[in-house]
Order: C-alpha cells, then sequence, then structure tokens
C-alpha cells in the first residue's frame, strides 16, 4: 500500500496526462459520463454511476473492422492503435466487467480491435464507500471489492487515498512520480476501519446467494414471469446498450456510389432486438418478448459462468435505471426465488 | 509451404476474409446454387465435413455457409451449395465464374469422423442438410472399409429440388450405400416414396447398438426424427445433428448464435443429441 494525499491527486492527474489521455466521469446534464479530460480540476471521483460503462473505450458502439476495394478485393484491417490511456475512478463492478469482457476477447481467436485498445488502457478504480444507487446490488454479486486483476486502486482514508497497485501497468503510474508516500501505522489503521465501516452501508438485495443464482435460473427456465415481464418488455434494447458486461454486435458493409470502396463496421447489437436469433429463411429462435428477455437473464446469471467461469453481471444497476418498463434484476430474481420456494420442485 | 486458411484470423483482424475466387457455377435447382471455389495459391481449407465458412460479398455482407466438399479432395479448393434465401445469398447467385468472393473459416466442429469407424452410419437429410452431409458422404465413401454398412435418407419438397443429382445417381449405383429419397409432394413421373423424412427411416434394419446417425435440415425436422431414431434405440452420444444458427462472426463474439451457454459457432454446428438434450432452446 502507499499513501496519496488528497492534495497532490490533481498535480498526479496532471502528470498524468503529459503522456496519456486521462479518462474520467465528468458531470453532463446532471449525470455523469466518463469522457476525455482536458485538465485534472475537471476530475470527479465521487460521482453515483456512468450512463454507459467504460466498455465504450474498447468496443465503441461503432468501429471500422477492415477498409476493400470490391473491385480489385483489397482489403486492409483497420486496428486502432489508441494513444496511452488512462481510465480514473472506475467503480469495482465495472473494473469486474472488464475482467469479463478480456476474458471473453481473449479467449479461442483473440480479437484485436479490442486488444489493440485494452493494452494500451491502464485502470484506476476506486473503492465505493455508499451505495450509488437503489438499483444497484453489488453485495450480492461480489463485485463490492475489487477483483484479482487491477491496476491501481485508491480508497479513500479523508484527507488522503490509500493506493494498492496490481499490475505493472499500474505500477508504472506511481513509480518515480514523487506524489506517494509510504504508509504509517496510523494510515494502515484508518484503512482498516474504513473497509470494515463501509460494508454495512451496503445491503444485501438479492434474497438468495449468488452461487445459487444458475440453481434458481435453471429451475426458473418455463416460469410464468418470463411472460409475465415479457408483456411489460419494449424490446427496446436499452438494457444492454447500458450494460458494462454486454457486448453482441451485429456487422455492416457500407459502401460508395461507385460500388468499389468500402468498409466493413460492427455496430453494438442487443439480444432483446427483434432480428437478433432469426436466420436466413426467416426461422426465429427466439420469437417472443418472454424469451429474449429470459434469454438474457439466463445469459447473466448462468449461460456466462458456465462458458467463460464469470458470472455475466456485475450488479452495477444500469440496466434497471434505463428500462422504460421497470423492468429490474433484483425484483426479477426475487420473485423467481420467491415463487420457487413457495412451490419447490416445481417450475418457478 | 500451405497456409491454413484459418491462420490468416490471427495475422491481421479476425474479421477480414482472404479473397477467394469462383471458378465454376452449377443451378441446381430454382433456389439451390453449386459454387466451386479456390482459395490463393498456397492456401488450403483443411475442413473437418460439417464445419462452415463465412462468405463475403463485399459491399453486401457476410453468411456462415456450410462446405459441401471433402476435406481430403478439397486442398485449395472446395465446394458450397448454396440457397437463395437473403440479401448475401442473392448477390452470391448473381456472380459468374471468375468472380471474387471472401472466405473466413473453416469454423466450428464437424462431424467427429474418427469415432465413426468400425460403426454403421445412417445420413438422414432434410433438403438443403444433404450439403453440409455430402462432404462427409463423400469422406465416409472414400475409405468405405473403415465403416459397416452405410445409408442415406434423403428427403426434399419435389422431385425438382433434389439436390447434387450427379453424386445421387454414383451413390445409388456404387451398391455399398443403402440410398432411400422421399418428396413431400410428388410431380408427374415421380415413381418414389412420397411423405416425411421419417417414413424412411423402417428401411433401414441396422442394429441400433452399433449406429451412429448423422441429421442436418430444417429445424422442424429434427424433433420427429430425434423421436423415432431414440425409438429404435440408437444411443444419445450416437446421434450427431447440425444446428443453423445466426452466426455472424464465426469466433465466438458476436452473441447472434448462442444457445445456452453454447456457441454454435464455436462448440458446434454439429453436436449430438446427448449434449443438447438438456438445453431447452436448441431443439424449440
Amino acid at each position: 500500500m502507499r499513501i496519496l494525499p488528497k492534495h497532490l491527486l490533481q498535480a498526479w492527474v496532471e502528470r498524468l496526462r503529459v503522456d496519456h489521455r486521462v479518462v474520467a466521469p465528468r458531470e453532463s446534464h446532471g449525470q455523469y459520463i466518463f469522457d476525455e479530460i482536458t485538465s485534472a480540476d475537471e476530475l470527479v471521483l465521487d460521482y453515483h454511476s456512468s450512463v454507459l460503462p467504460p466498455k465504450k473505450y474498447f468496443l465503441p458502439p461503432r468501429e471500422d473492422l477492415f477498409t476493400f476495394n470490391a473491385k480489385t478485393m483489397e482489403m486492409s484491417p483497420v486496428i486502432e492503435e489508441i494513444q496511452p490511456t488512462v481510465i480514473m475512478a472506475l467503480h469495482t463492478c465495472d473494473l469486474h466487467a472488464i475482467q469479463l469482457l478480456d476474458r471473453i476477447q481473449g479467449t479461442g481467436h483473440v480479437d484485436q480491435h479490442y486488444q489493440a485498445r485494452r493494452r494500451k488502457t491502464t485502470l484506476v478504480s476506486i473503492e465505493c464507500m455508499e451505495p450509488c444507487m437503489a438499483q444497484a446490488f453489488c453485495k450480492s454479486l461480489g463485485t463490492l471489492s475489487v477483483p484479482e486483476q487491477f491496476d491501481v486502486h485508491l480508497t479513500d482514508l479523508g484527507d488522503r487515498y490509500a493506493v494498492d497497485v496490481g499490475s505493472d501497468a499500474g505500477e508504472a503510474l506511481i513509480r518515480g512520480m514523487g506524489f506517494f508516500w509510504k504508509p504509517s501505522d496510523a494510515d494502515y489503521d484508518r484503512f482498516n476501519e474504513v473497509m470494515a465501516g463501509k460494508w454495512p452501508n451496503f445491503d444485501y438485495r438479492l434474497d438468495c446467494d449468488v452461487t445459487d443464482l444458475p440453481n434458481l435460473l435453471g429451475a426458473s427456465h418455463d416460469s410464468a414471469l418470463w411472460d409475465e415481464i415479457g408483456e411489460r418488455c419494449l424490446s427496446c434494447g436499452q438494457c444492454t446498450k447500458v450494460c458494462p458486461t454486454c457486448y453482441c454486435f451485429d456487422v455492416v458493409d457500407e459502401i460508395d456510389l461507385k460500388l468499389e470502396k468500402g468498409k466493413r463496421v460492427r455496430v453494438w447489437d442487443s439480444c432483446l432486438l427483434e432480428k437478433f436469433a432469426v436466420v436466413a429463411g426467416g426461422h426465429d429462435f427466439r420469437n417472443s418478448r418472454a424469451n429474449r428477455l429470459r434469454h438474457r437473464f439466463m445469459r447473466k446469471g448462468k449461460y456466462q459462468l458456465e462458458a467463460y467461469g464469470l458470472l455475466g453481471c456485475v450488479g452495477c444497476g444500469r440496466c434497471a435505471l434505463s428500462c422504460p418498463a421497470h423492468i429490474t434484476p433484483i425484483a426479477t430474481l426475487n420473485t423467481l426465488n420467491e415463487r420457487r420456494q413457495a412451490s419447490p420442485g416445481e417450475s418457478a | 509451404m500451405t497456409t491454413l486458411l484459418r491462420e490468416t484470423l490471427d495475422h491481421s483482424s479476425i474479421y477480414m476474409p482472404t479473397p477467394a475466387r469462383i471458378v465454376a457455377v452449377e443451378q441446381f435447382t430454382e433456389l439451390e446454387k453449386w459454387f466451386h471455389l479456390e482459395l490463393p495459391s498456397g492456401f488450403t481449407i483443411a475442413h473437418q465435413p460439417g464445419q462452415f465458412v463465412e462468405v463475403s460479398v463485399l459491399g453486401i455482407g457476410e453468411a456462415p455457409i456450410s462446405i459441401c466438399s471433402s476435406p481430403a479432395r478439397s486442398n485449395g479448393a472446395f465446394e458450397l451449395c448454396v440457397r437463395r434465401v437473403g440479401k448475401l445469398t442473392e448477390a452470391l447467385h448473381r456472380l459468374e465464374p471468375g468472380s471474387m468472393i471472401g472466405v473466413r473459416g473453416p469454423f466450428g466442429h464437424g462431424f467427429p469422423i474418427d469415432r465413426f469407424q468400425g460403426k454403421d452410419i445412417v445420413f438422414v437429410a432434410g433438403g438443403l442438410g444433404l450439403a453440409p452431409l455430402r462432404s462427409l458422404i463423400t469422406e465416409v465413401l472414400d475409405e468405405r472399409g473403415k465403416y459397416g454398412r452405410v445409408a442415406l435418407l434423403y428427403g426434399a419438397r419435389t422431385p425438382k429440388d433434389f439436390l447434387f443429382p450427379d453424386d445421387l445417381k454414383s451413390w445409388a449405383e456404387r451398391g455399398d450405400i443403402e440410398c432411400h429419397v422421399t418428396v413431400d409432394r410428388p410431380t408427374d413421373g415421380w415413381d418414389g416414396n412420397v411423405g416425411v423424412i421419417t417414413t424412411l427411416l423402417p428401411k433401414i434394419d441396422f442394429p441400433a447398438r452399433n449406429t451412429i446417425a448423422t441429421v442436418v435440415g430444417p429445424p422442424v425436422m429434427y424433433k420427429f426424427v430425434l423421436q423415432d431414431l431414440l425409438a429404435k434405440g440408437v444411443a444419445e452420444g450416437n446421434i450427431w445433428l447440425s444446428f443453423e444458427r445466426q452466426m455472424k462472426c464465426g469466433v465466438g463474439k458476436c452473441g447472434h448464435c448462442q444457445m445456452h451457454h453454447i456457441y454454435t459457432c464455436q462448440t458446434g454446428p454439429v453436436l449430438s443429441y446427448a449434449e443438447v438434450k438438456d438445453l431447452e432452446e436448441a431443439l424449440s
């Protein structure tokens, strides 16, 4: 552990800005967004949540994959070489989400587009002390503390931050900077006091244990609840846009009027949208809103765990906040749990 | 030095195809064409029967198409049988020999042919399902001595819809593969079987214990064929099905082909019934 006095925070960030693009939460129309900062005094470390998660820096909503000439068949990959970037003040839920994205994009064939951005980015996270919003359920999902993989993690000790380093890339942001002190006994005491003091501020929002989530969802495949909330779902795909672990995409070709030069582009897609699982010829493998909604919940709480060893949900609550039909994971999962308990052995 | 086509993915972008030349085209039916393709010199496709490639017409898009030629006979060339059914396949159907397309792959897992040695094999093909199975059938027939009894059950909508007519003829003539075909709707002059594909199953009297069934066809066909195969006593792990999903990227990233925890483009498209029987969405 090291100590960063709060009055040196801005000086540190200004120093980082010399050779990095620095991205941080910024207020915008009463909400917070992640954006590049042009001065250290724009930095906000105390924010509730961001509209979009930081995934947009690794998987932009729209990106070119390669350019082509349809006549000559020349093709050229577009791998964006970004400048070294530091993303500041990530909440631990978002850090867990990036860990899942890393695993998915690095499994099998590595996605070079993702990788090029990711390996130039260092993440500075911050310990959450208070719940950010009523829709969040990070404590239930185990994402209220820092994951195994992190770069630099800050904990607010009042007039100073405790600074933990988890990687070489993180160490490179700290070493030789001159802003960081060695912790004193009092700092360690304060750290332990702060960490112990934060947990009671958060509630377990799910009625079942996180390890039971795959079983609960597995037992709820035929639950009537999917039809009930499917009735309300607008199939708008908002939940997937704001989700820090959703990464599904569509691919489209764009070509000039001479039908010669063009590019292949990927854009964010959503498994909630109507055409997502339709194959050529028209057969739709998930032909109702209920089916699509169920697929999303299953994916978050069961399928991704089975496929990648990590849950697909980090409990950030953004989907609940943004859903125009007020469909929330907390209510959905707790209702499934209630019905399972009411009729054990039967479908909820 | 030959380069495997799939190795190109890791060199630049996993989404960028390699150009391939259309060297011959044959119109099988009103909707289906057969394409003979050639990779640039030095490239080989090295696929398993049942695997697919992502086919690009630059400016139009990309779609997954299963390879219908035999791996052993493919090398730098391979074949596709394509139904004109969407934007990409319509564009593909307009292309003449000499035209260039893009290909990526081959992707996923095909039929585990090594596990079929010494077994009796029933190929069950519905419509376009004969395309991926033709790759397997050719492979099996080329080394016919490795297998027990072999039969093909093939159903098409009408007698005009049969694919690979030359192959069907030569298979019927060679005598070491039992061939049964049926049509949903007969036309004038048809004196063969009429009815759905399951009406052909009773014609096969292989002992179930040693039988492998490979089933490829439209989604609606699977439930009924499975019922009959299981009733016959064919083991769940010996029934191999190819799953059609919207395999947009082929590399397990885009999410479109996911059924349960399985990315069809990676773990599939060929899966055994034992692997999918508890996945509610797989066969619905």
